[in-house]
């Protein structure tokens, strides 16, 4: 096997819950389909607008349509050997803990910053040390530099932690694709932690 | 008192603080954070009641909307 075959492989094992569907999740649910990751739990309550087209990883015959199922969808058509559990609905503590208990990791992909608050309160404290990356900070362009992450124990920031969306500045597919592989490229980082390659 | 604020080290010319003076002492005016002292999710309510001390670690997180 090629190294990402074998890469592929090992992935397999591994379940990713991702809270939201937007420019964050959809685009970091498509890289983890690319590499491998075996089983993605995905969430969300709203369907595609063709406003989201300039960000999110939806086409404009989708328009209208769930965004769970069609980046389910999209996902298989890339990799069809990903399987997906989809959930349309708006999260709240309680599906949060009953959805990603199970899985190896999770990925806050939401839009709203209470939302992201609340997600983050739930998983420090009663999800006992399992591992979440959030993505903060990413409307606007150019500064790509100003993209970063940072860690905190199980706790995973990416993105610059200061432009928020606004009338001015609105979210863009450049930054939030790179804060959505980012935080993908920090999944990968931790399930990868223990893989051995062979000769 | 010296303590690791966001991975940084910071200096601060009082003893200890509570996080609510920190966040005043910073200029940090943010609505929606997410406060770690130690390892350990400190809620709103605690702002006023936990104390930090030197050589604690201490992670602010301000958290904006976009996604």
């Amino acid at each position: 096997m090629t190294l990402p075959e074998q890469i592929s492989n090992y992935l397999k094992q591994f379940t990713v819950g991702i809270a939201g569907c937007g420019g964050l999740g959809s685009n970091c649910a498509v890289a983890l389909a690319r590499v491998g990751v075996g089983k993605l739990i995905i969430a969300d309550y709203d369907i595609v607008t063709e406003q989201n087209l300039n960000r999110q990883y939806y086409f404009h015959d989708q328009i209208g349509r769930l965004k769970v199922h069609a980046l389910s969808e999209n996902i298989k058509r890339i990799n069809s050997s990903v399987i997906v559990k989809s959930f349309d609905m708006k999260l709240c503590v309680s599906d949060i803990i009953e959805l990603y208990s199970g899985c190896n990791v999770i990925v806050e992909a939401f839009d709203k910053a209470e939302m992201k608050q609340m997600i983050i309160e739930t998983v420090l404290t009663k999800m006992n040390g399992k591992s979440l990356v959030v993505g903060v900070g990413m409307a606007g362009w150019g500064n790509s530099i100003s993209i970063s992450t940072r860690r905190s124990e199980n706790l995973i920031i990416c993105g610059d932690e200061v432009s928020e969306v606004s009338e001015t500045l609105p979210v863009l597919a450049p930054r939030v694709g790179m804060v959505a592989n980012m935080q993908a490229n920090e999944v990968l980082d931790i399930l990868l932690k223990d893989f051995k390659p062979e000769n | 008192m010296t303590i690791i604020l966001n991975n940084r080290t910071e200096s601060f010319d009082a003893n200890q603080l509570t996080i609510n003076q920190i966040l005043k002492v910073k200029n940090f005016t943010f609505k929606m954070l997410v406060v770690k002292v130690n390892g350990e999710l400190v809620r709103r309510r605690d702002f006023d009641n936990v104390i930090v001390k030197d050589g604690d670690d201490v992670m602010i997180l301000h958290l904006i909307t976009g996604g």
